[in-house]
Order: C-alpha cells, then structure tokens, then sequence
C-alpha cells in the first residue's frame, strides 16, 4: 500500500515533445485512470511509472521515494500488459512464480502465494496449463495473479480490457473493481474507453496532446468539464458543442443563423464568441429554445438517438437522446428545449470552461 | 485443389516415379555395389542384386580401410567428421544465438555498424577467403587439428540473421514483463528467450549439421594427416586413379557410411525441424 506521485512529468523524444509536465498524486488505495485518445501520451506516462521508458523532466514518487533513477524491479511496481505478455513456454503456475522465483522467494512461500492468487482469480483448476490453452479472459486473468502474487505497492494496467470482447469485458471491469475493492491496492489504469474510465476510475485524469486536461472524480469530471476536449470525450454520445456567438443582451445565442433562446441570460459572455455545450440527455424534444432539422433516427431500444442540424450551412450537427417514443420523421423541423443548468460553456479561443 | 482429371494424375505420378528414381538409383547401385566382391564389382555388366559381403566390406572399411590411397579406418574418420560437425553447428548456434541477442536487445555505440559487418560476412563464404583463411590457421598451428577444422566455418551471418528475426517477432512486452518481474538481460536470454527459440535451434542443428559433415575444400586443405581425415575427404583419397587400382567394393561402402549420420539427424529431428520452419509459437 502506497502513494503516487507525479511531478511534472515531461516526456520527449529528441525534440518532439510527447508528456508536456503532469501532475498529480495517487492516494493510498486508490483507483485512478488515465484516460484519452491514442496518442495522446497516456501510456508514455505509465511506462515512465513503471520505468520502461526514461523520464526526461520532472520526478516520480512511489512511496516517498523518488524512484527516477530506479530499474523496473526495484520500484515495486506490478504492471498488467494489453497482450497479457505471458511467457508462453511456462503453464499458469510459473508465469506467476516466475518474478518470486527471481527474487530468491522459498518454494513454500511461492506456492503459497500463487495458490492464493489463483484462489481469488478462480485459476484453481487451470495453473498446469499453458497460455495458449487459454481463453482471452482467463489469460487476463493470469497477468493480473502474475501482478498480484508480488504484493506490489503499485499495480498498474496498460489497456488491459482492449484485446476482449464486448461482454467478457464488461464482466472484467466488475472482476477488476472486486479485486480492487479486496486488495485495495493503489491503481493507476490506462484506457481509451470512456466507459471503463467512468466506471472503474475513483478518480479520472483525462488527457490530450501530452496534457492532463482535466484530474477529478467521474462525477465531477461529466457534470463540469474543465475544457471543451474533455466535454466532447467523456460521455456517450459526446456532448453537442456549438460555435457561437452571444447577443448584446447575454439572452440568446447566434449558431451559424441560426437563434437559440437561453432559459437564462449569461450576462458575461454577452456580445463574445464561445462554444455553448449541451449534453444529449439533457436536451428535450418538444421544447422551444431552438429548431432543429432531423437527419435520422437511431434505436438503441431504451433510447432513441435524433441525430439532426441546425443553421443555414447545415453543418452544426446535434444529438439529442430521447425516449423511446420519440420517432421524429427524417427532414421534419422540431423544436428543443433544455433547463437552465445544464449548459457549459467553454472560451471561443482557449476552449476553457467559462463560468456564466 | 481438388481436380478429378485421371490422365493429369497419371502424368503426375510418372513425372514424380521418374524422379524418385533419378535419386534412389544411383543410391540403390553405390549400395549394390558396397556389397559385392571387387571382381564382381568390375565385371561387365555389373550384376544389379545385391551380394553376400556386406559384413566383409563394411567390416573391413570401418576397421582398416583401403589397401589403395589412404589408409585410415573409417570408423575414425566417421569420428572426425561427427566432431566437425558438431563443433561447426553448435559453434554457430551459440554464436549466432548471442550477437542476434544483442542486435535485437541491446542500444550499443556502432549497433548498425557492427550489424552491417556481419551482414558483410554473408559474401564471404569460406571458398572466397579460403588463401587468407588457411594462412591464418596455418600460422596458428591449427592444421590437423578439431580446431583448425571447424573454427573458420563457425562464424555465420544466415543464422544470425534467422534468430534475428525469430527475436523480432517476440512480442516486447515479454521482456519488458521479464524487466518487471526482476529478471536481468542473461537472464531473460535463459529463461525465456532460449527456451522460446528451441524449434529455431532445431532446426537450424539441422541444417548446420549437414553444412559440417559435408565440408569438403577446408577439410581437404587443413587435413595432411590420414587420422584427421573426415570422411568426405577420405572417400576422395581413397581414389587414387584408374578405373582397376581402386578397392571400388570398399569405397562404395564407404560412401553408404558417410551418407548415415546426416539422414539420421534429418529423420530423428524431421519433426522439430518443420516446426521450427514453420511454426511460431508465441
């Protein structure tokens, strides 16, 4: 059990610049994903903890101790690779003592340690077995015992869930969440998938471009997102972000010609461009605020998605996510309204959320 | 392809019968003729069923050897030639095994230099640097000996290259968890690499093997001393010249000696052989 610490973090590659100074703390016992689109440097970022790659500026703390300089092994870490990374020669049982082994453990506190393991992940009956004898979820499985036998200070998980399947990994996420919740071990979690992150993280960091844009609970990072980056990438389907222009009086709003009527007046944004975000769940159909032109409608059962447009150029498109009544035809004009909370707005030009 | 032509598969069969033939033929008549008497072997035509000396022939030639040209046993040249062959393959695995490792593993100053270098060596094979070669093993007073033999044909860019690209195709996250889990370059190398590339080794001992035992200008050149000829080499000193002068009936079974330990090798690792060929089992 351990702290983590980033301070300014900086990683490049010759001149190109990848991780632009993050940082952060990971508490004891906590769970925090990192979050982004590819490329982004968020996997840079947890090789750097893991120390797989060199960390050009800043420091890293595990522990209290600043472990830059530090081999992988020494840092007491365990890390859980996308492709699992099983050495495909060795069964189940010596993928997982393989580190212990290493490290001079007695034969009697390996077993003990792997049984244990294989007890919590259910591998009971599959440790004579090779990895490719295995499914993909039983191979993940195997990473995670070969990352917990070694009682780390910190676990860390670089996509773990990507090479599943749709529902094997929804049912990781909660396994993963239950290994947490029991070993409750300080977690540091890379992912692309939104989802897994509002769902796993206690806390979230999302990045973009080498920056953190944005480190605070799922909560907290859906109903205020600080940019207008992490407006678009957390939820699903992204919030609606519309270029506009506030009139004189802060009551209504320009989009591309076309009028939307605020329930409230943003006195400070009056007369200023900015982006004017609204989630699609809280958008309503039926409401006057706005026109929209529908372009289609899609099903998710519970749900119905009205993908549509709004403005003379035809190319502010907007979702709104509806009930399942709802069937508007494609082409039909229909009004939309929203409350007054739940607008966002973010800066024409440093797309920083503004407070209105 | 599944094609239901009779005339096709009748000419498949016979162009295939053919070359079966073409092979086994010669084969069958080197062997016909390892157990015949010389005189036997000489008259004309010579039969085509084989005779009642096999033991006498291959008695004589493994224990004293021909009475023509060189005098060697056989059996020690079967020995010479199973040691070159040996040091030659393993010699070649350790070495070619160790400088793909670190090619692929390791970030050194001049990587790409030293890399290009053995690439070079692929140009060079034995018969172009054979002058140089030998003056340098002359004057190391390696001539007639295990190590003379084999030393200059140890070093080898093709299986370099071959574990090379074995290496690359092994997943970096492997190493990086062997990094994690605490285990050191060497260690990596043994414990999970080594292991990994056991079908490559395989198959290349195969290959290499052959490559060894069927030496013939070095042997010929380094060897003056008829207890380190090998057997390749003792097959041509035991022609001396004309058609009549030569023990035919022993160099014959000479000859079905030399071709032994080669197919053997070949069939008892035909299975990892082809795996190692063709299989990647990551």
């Amino acid at each position: 059990m351990a702290t983590l610490e980033l301070r300014d973090v900086k990683k490049s590659y010759g001149n190109n610049a990848v991780v632009h100074g993050v940082s952060m703390n990971v508490n004891e016992s906590e769970f925090v994903v990192i979050v982004g689109p590819s490329g982004c440097g968020k996997s840079t970022l947890l090789r750097m903890v893991a120390g797989l790659e060199e960390i050009t500026g800043g420091q890293i703390v595990i522990a209290g101790r600043v472990v830059n300089d530090l081999e992988p092994k020494d840092r007491d870490i365990a890390m859980v690779f996308q492709n699992y990374a099983l050495y495909p020669h060795m069964n189940v049982y010596e993928n997982m003592a393989y580190g212990l082994k290493i490290r001079g453990m007695t034969k009697q506190e390996i077993d003990s340690r792997v049984r244990d393991a294989g007890k919590i992940l259910e591998l009971g009956a599959l440790l004579e077995r090779k990895p490719r004898q295995l499914s993909g979820g039983q191979r993940q499985r195997v990473a995670m015992g070969r990352a917990i036998v070694r009682h780390p200070k910190v676990f860390l998980f670089d996509e773990p869930l990507s090479n599943l399947d749709a529902k094997l990994r929804v049912q990781m996420r909660l396994e993963l969440q239950k290994l947490h919740r029991r070993l409750g071990v300080t977690s540091l979690y890379v992912t692309h998938d939104q989802v897994e992150a509002m769902t796993l993280g206690q806390r979230i960091i999302v990045m973009n471009a080498g920056r953190a844009e944005q480190i605070g609970t799922p909560a907290e990072i859906y109903a205020r997102p600080a940019t207008a980056f992490v407006a678009s990438f957390i939820g699903s389907p992204p919030m609606n972000l519309l270029k506009a222009t506030v009139a004189a009086d802060g009551a209504s709003l320009q989009v591309d010609g076309a009028n939307i009527v605020l329930p409230r007046a943003v006195p400070a944004l009056a007369g200023r461009a900015a982006q004017f975000g609204v989630r699609p769940e809280d958008l309503r159909i039926g409401g006057n605020a706005f026109q929209i032109e529908v372009d289609m409608v899609e099903s998710l059962g519970a749900d119905h998605l009205i993908h549509g447009h709004l403005g003379q150029s035809g190319q502010q498109a907007l979702i709104v996510r509806a009930g399942p009544d709802a069937n508007p035809a494609a082409g039909s004009q229909i009004g939309v309204g929203f409350d007054a909370g739940a607008t966002h707005w973010f800066d024409g030009t440093t797309n920083a959320r503004v407070v209105a | 392809m599944v094609e239901n032509r009779p005339l096709l598969a009748v000419f498949t069969h016979v162009v295939l019968i053919a070359g079966v033939i073409a092979i086994a033929f010669p084969l069958y008549v080197t062997f016909v003729a390892s157990s015949l008497t010389l005189d036997e072997i000489l008259a004309v035509p010579m039969p085509l069923t084989p005779g009642h000396q096999v033991t006498t022939n291959y008695g004589r030639a493994l224990a004293a050897g021909s009475t023509q040209g060189s005098a060697a046993p056989v059996a020690r040249m079967l020995f010479n030639s199973l040691v070159m062959a040996l040091m030659i393959s393993i010699g070649k695995i350790a070495i070619s095994i160790l400088s793909a490792f670190a090619v692929v593993y390791f970030r050194f100053p001049l990587r790409k230099f030293f890399f290009w270098t053995i690439f070079i060596t692929l140009m060079l094979p034995v018969e172009v640097r054979i002058i140089p070669t030998f003056k340098v093993v002359a004057d190391l007073g390696l001539l007639n000996s295990y190590v003379g033999l084999s030393l200059p044909l140890i070093a080898s860019a093709t299986a370099t290259f071959l574990f090379r690209q074995f290496f690359l195709t092994v997943p970096d996250e492997l190493a990086e968890a062997a990094r994690i889990d605490g285990a050191g370059p060497m260690r990596f190398f043994r414990d999970i690499l080594l292991p990994l590339s056991k079908t490559s080794i395989a198959a290349l001992f195969v290959i290499q093997f052959i490559y060894g035992w069927n030496q013939y200008l070095w042997p010929l050149l380094v060897t003056t001393e008829e207890s380190m000829y090998t057997v390749v080499i003792g097959i041509k000193r035991m022609i001396v010249g004309g058609d009549a002068a030569n023990d035919w009936h022993l160099v014959m079974a000479t000859a079905m000696l030399a071709l032994l330990p080669p197919a053997l090798v070949v069939m008892l690792m035909q299975k990892w052989f082809v795996k190692g060929l063709v299989e990647t089992e990551k």
